[in-house]
């Protein structure tokens, strides 16, 4: 059984479907937030993937982008769950709805 | 500039100057200074008239034209003077008939706490009169005309604390608005023509380039303005109501110089009344018109200044027949005469009122020529004046007029007729005026003591009564002096002229025998004092002047309430207010709609990303691809 580029598409597709569910299903921030990267990784398989079936750098360039975009929104996003859970002491999104309309 | 360009433009600079410093110093220069200096610069303008004016009294004199200024480029409008011997005429009667009237008014105000800003705003009124009759163009005629609005607005209601001086202003300034109105209609009607408001201008090329219907057009635009102005009918109402201002205003303002800026207008736009018959035809119709309308209003009026004033329409409207008759000379020659005796009727009047303490109903004046006799003297010469008895200056001057009418046959004799009708009742009120203020029973309150006026009053009475008596000499129709100074102004235009030297005799006869009938006929009605019979509803239904301005009221300005409150409540409130508030709600509305959206749970808000997400998709699958 050979490894076609539609493997690791289906692959891509069910991480990311991991991923989408854990960020709407999951109360903690800090799961939300993996749950995010894991969908960003999905997307990442996907670019490869692609790529390399393709036979150009594009993909792998992109991965690039997403996992420095990835990094930054790491740093601010871990920086925030920090400061909330010292103020309130949780870490559930579902007690930070101030912001309603 | 020559020495009389400057002489001219100082003409007006001179008042205007005291004006200002009037109104900057008034009332640190105390009251010698503030009434010396008005005094003297009007009369020193008057000095300057005349010396400007040697040329066209020895009969060689130029037209000339002064430069003052590019005013608007755009346009291509300068302000500048024209000092021709109309313009001249002018200012010789107003700056020397307002000389006399600002050293009387010395007497008049003194002891008012404004005394020094009376002063300034009738040197201002000199300066606008001048403005508006040496203007070389429409442009700066309408400036002046305005600006002697302005000023008698000012005047009229100067004793502002008393509600009927303040209301009085206010109205005579809103009907002038009216007239007014129509006059900027003319102008621009005029500029959109010729591309220039410059009488040189217009009436070199008027006959050539506006047709009949366009030059009646124009002309009777001009004439409603003059209509508002000169306080002829319909729009004469503002006038009686004047009366609230100061006597001396009254002299100067409403009855010798402003009020004649309508009769000047058509006098210096003959050149186009000439282009249309029809409006010329319609100036002297409201002329005798109003001239005998407001006599016979005159009759039963109580108040001497009243009097006085519906005299002062009734004489304006005899001066507009002779302009529409196209007898400019006999017009001027009524108007300066008028301005004589009108301004010392009503410095007379203001003498008796100041004698009697402010008293002005004639029912309670009377036999007072014992207590003031240089005042009955000159006012007899005023009466016997404007009744159009030789040789007092009224009797020249109506009889021109009424004599060029008779001359120009046909339906004018109509008009000559009403003339002479109206010249019966005049000698009529005013001997009924002479008579209860002066003879007969004294009615004065006890207690009160009249007293002759002070010199600096009597003075200007007594010069006033000299040209009253003898101004009639300057065109009489055996040395027509004024007739041959006033020519070049006319250059062109032809001036109705009264008859053979033996149609004149005749008619002046009979003028002279209308105007005695009149006086007999007070005579003998007020003998024996006030007559029982001026007591009715007919003789109050006149006094009030027919109630046309009791049906003003109603038309209109119940009328303009009622619209104002329309646009005011429903049109403004409900209307327009509505639909911004309903644009407000409307916005709002949606809002409180849209607010549950924001659930402040991020879990909704991914949901909805990943829906967008997953329905972009599906639209980009179903259409097979990109």
């Amino acid at each position: 059984m050979t490894v076609t580029p539609g493997w690791y598409m289906a692959l891509a597709a069910v991480l990311f479907a991991i991923g989408a569910s854990g960020l709407l299903l999951r109360r903690n921030a800090l799961v939300m937030f993996m749950s995010v990267e894991l969908m960003l990784n999905a997307a990442n398989l996907s670019f490869v993937a692609a790529g390399r079936e393709l036979g150009i750098l594009d993909g792998q360039v992109a991965v690039f982008f997403v996992m420095v975009v990835a990094a930054a929104e790491v740093v601010v996003g871990l920086a925030i769950i920090v400061t909330v859970f010292r103020r309130r002491a949780t870490a559930s999104v579902d007690e930070l709805s101030g912001l309603r309309g | 500039m020559d020495a009389s360009e400057v002489m001219v433009s100082l003409l007006i600079l001179l008042p205007l100057g005291g004006s200002a410093l009037l109104l900057a110093a008034g009332r640190r220069l105390g009251e010698r200074a503030a009434g010396a200096l008005g005094t003297v610069t009007v009369g020193a303008a008057f000095v300057l008239a005349m010396v400007a004016g040697r040329g066209f009294l020895a009969g060689t004199g130029e037209a000339i034209g002064i430069p003052w200024f590019d005013w608007l480029p755009a346009l291509g409008v300068q302000a500048g003077l024209l000092w021709d011997p109309l313009s001249a005429l002018m200012a010789m009667v107003v700056t020397g008939v307002a000389a006399l009237i600002h050293l009387y008014s010395i007497g008049y105000m003194r002891g008012d706490p404004r005394f020094g800003r009376f002063f300034a705003y009738m040197n201002l009124f000199v300066a606008s009169m001048l403005i508006l009759v040496l203007a070389d163009g429409f442009a700066l005629l309408f400036v002046g005309w305005e600006l002697v609005g302005l000023c008698s607005y000012l005047l009229i209601s100067f004793w502002f604390e008393r509600p009927a001086a303040a209301a009085a202003g206010k109205k005579a300034f809103v009907v002038n608005r009216i007239g007014d109105a129509g006059f900027l209609v003319a102008l621009m009607i005029v500029f959109a023509t010729f591309g220039s408001l410059r009488y040189a201008d217009v009436f070199a090329r008027a006959p050539a380039e506006l047709t009949t219907a366009s030059a009646t057009a124009v002309t009777l635009l001009l004439l409603m303005g003059a209509v508002g102005k000169s306080a002829q009918f319909p729009l004469y109402v503002w006038l009686p109501d004047a009366m609230e201002g100061p006597t001396p205003v009254s002299a100067l303002i409403h009855a010798a110089t402003m009020v004649t800026a309508g009769v000047f207008m058509v006098a210096r736009t003959g050149a186009l009344f000439e282009l249309a018959p029809a409006s010329a035809a319609t100036v002297a119709v409201v002329g005798i018109g109003t001239a005998l309308y407001a006599a016979t209003i005159a009759v039963a009026q109580h108040d001497v200044k009243r009097v006085l004033a519906y005299s002062t329409i009734s004489q304006l409207g005899y001066m507009f027949a002779a302009v529409g008759a196209g007898a400019y000379v006999a017009g001027m020659f009524h108007l300066t005469t008028h301005a004589f005796f009108k301004a010392l009727l009503f410095l007379g009047a203001g003498a008796v009122i100041h004698a009697l303490g402010g008293e002005q109903d004639m029912r309670r004046m009377g036999g007072l020529w014992r207590k003031l006799p240089v005042t009955t003297v000159v006012m007899v010469v005023a009466w016997l004046a404007i009744s159009g008895i030789p040789p007092f200056s009224g009797f020249w001057s109506k009889d021109e007029i009424l004599a060029t009418l008779f001359e120009r046959g046909g339906a004018w004799r109509l008009i000559w007729g009403l003339g002479l009708l109206t010249a019966l009742i005049t000698a009529f009120y005013m001997t009924r005026l002479i008579y209860l203020t002066f003879f007969g029973r004294a009615r004065w309150a006890e207690g009160s003591h009249p007293h002759e006026a002070p010199a600096v009053m009597t003075l200007p009475l007594a010069g006033l009564a000299f040209l009253a008596l003898a101004g009639g000499v300057v065109n009489t129709p055996w040395r027509l002096g004024l007739e041959h100074f006033l020519e070049p102004a006319f250059h062109g235009i032809p001036i109705a002229a009264p008859g053979s030297p033996f149609a004149q005799l005749v008619l002046a006869i009979l003028s002279v025998e209308v105007a005695a009938a009149g006086i007999m006929l007070a005579v003998a009605g007020y003998r024996r004092g006030l007559r029982a019979a001026e007591e009715g509803p007919a003789w109050d239904l006149v006094r009030r002047g027919y109630g046309v301005d009791e049906g003003y009221a109603r038309v209109f300005v119940a009328g303009g309430g009622a619209a104002a409150r329309l646009t005011a409540g429903p049109v403004d409130q409900r209307g327009i207010d509505g639909l911004v508030n309903g644009v407000g709600v409307l916005v709002r509305t949606i809002g409180e709609r849209l607010r549950p959206l924001q659930t402040g749970f991020v879990r909704n808000y991914g949901l909805g990303v990943l829906a967008g997400t997953v329905a972009l998709l599906a639209w980009f699958l179903s259409r097979g691809g990109w």
